[in-house]
């Protein structure tokens, strides 16, 4: 899969990096923490987040996510696309809520970036 | 760069410019690619460097960072002029914060930012005198046997 599927699935608006929208998804990562993307996602992996400023970018750059989708139909400023542009970092948004979003992506096989569950014994949680 | 030679530059880092934040990691994320270092510690370096920079952002008045790279790793060293943590233990537990609801608006100050840069560095130090400031010092090995990296080569392009 690569983003412009993405883009496709999601009904996403392209608000930067519209060149570089064959770039492969690996893997998902969604959360609202960007010191939890920068913990736990591996390099290569799509960040849904509904945090939208120039620090999610920033975060995106620093974790190397091959792009940035924002979920809940919310718009960047032109402050933020412009670091994305910059950055050449893809910026897409969608109308889609992200449980949404993810639960899309993960049917049409995108896995999670985040391996917290093989850290835990499951057995003992219940 | 030939063996032996250092590179060492110093970045001013100001106290609540939430939109410079990530800056100065960001340039230093560009000379380690020119430098040719390995992808996986450029990585760890940034996402260390990150989190030390928006930490000064968020809570001091002012820093310097200083990056040095020698051909047997990568040190980074951040002095800041602000409150300082009265108990480094606690601000080293996951989940432990101290972040307003301005600083948590751009996604920060869950309590990750310290055991984040430990995670990403080979040694870890950290003191604090309250009311003056932190001084926070991360090395992140180039060499071959902490089996993380691969050897720095400070010809490649």
């Amino acid at each position: 899969m690569v983003l412009s599927d993405v883009q496709t699935l999601l009904h996403c608006r392209v608000f930067s990096g519209k060149d570089l929208l064959d770039r492969p998804v690996k893997y998902g990562c969604a959360s609202d923490l960007m010191s939890d993307v920068l913990a736990f996602s591996q390099s290569g992996a799509l960040l849904l987040t509904g945090m939208v400023n120039v620090q999610t970018i920033q975060t995106a750059y620093i974790a190397e996510s091959i792009g940035v989708i924002i979920v809940r139909g919310k718009k960047p400023d032109a402050t933020v696309i412009g670091v994305a542009r910059q950055k050449g970092i893809p910026l897409l948004g969608t109308p889609y809520s992200m449980y949404e979003a993810c639960g899309i992506l993960y049917r049409a096989g995108v896995p999670s970036t985040m391996k917290c569950v093989h850290e835990h014994d499951l057995s003992k949680s219940v | 760069m030939g063996n032996g030679e250092t590179v060492s530059q110093s970045f001013a880092i100001l106290g609540r410019h939430f939109l410079e934040g990530g800056q100065v990691s960001t340039e230093i994320k560009g000379m380690l690619k020119e430098l040719g270092i390995d992808a996986a510690i450029i990585r760890r370096v940034a996402i260390a460097t990150y989190e030390a920079e928006m930490n000064v952002v968020m809570y001091a008045e002012q820093a310097s960072l200083t990056l040095k790279v020698t051909p047997r790793a990568i040190t980074i060293t951040v002095v800041d002029r602000g409150p300082g943590i009265p108990d480094i233990e606690l601000a080293m537990q996951e989940g432990y914060s101290t972040a307003t609801a301005e600083m948590r608006e751009l996604g920060f100050g869950a309590g990750m930012g310290l055991p984040n840069i430990r995670r990403n560095a080979d040694e870890f130090n950290i003191t604090s005198t309250v009311g003056k400031g932190t001084r926070l010092k991360i090395t992140v090995n180039l060499n071959e046997t902490n089996g993380r990296g691969l050897p720095f080569n400070p010809h490649r392009q």
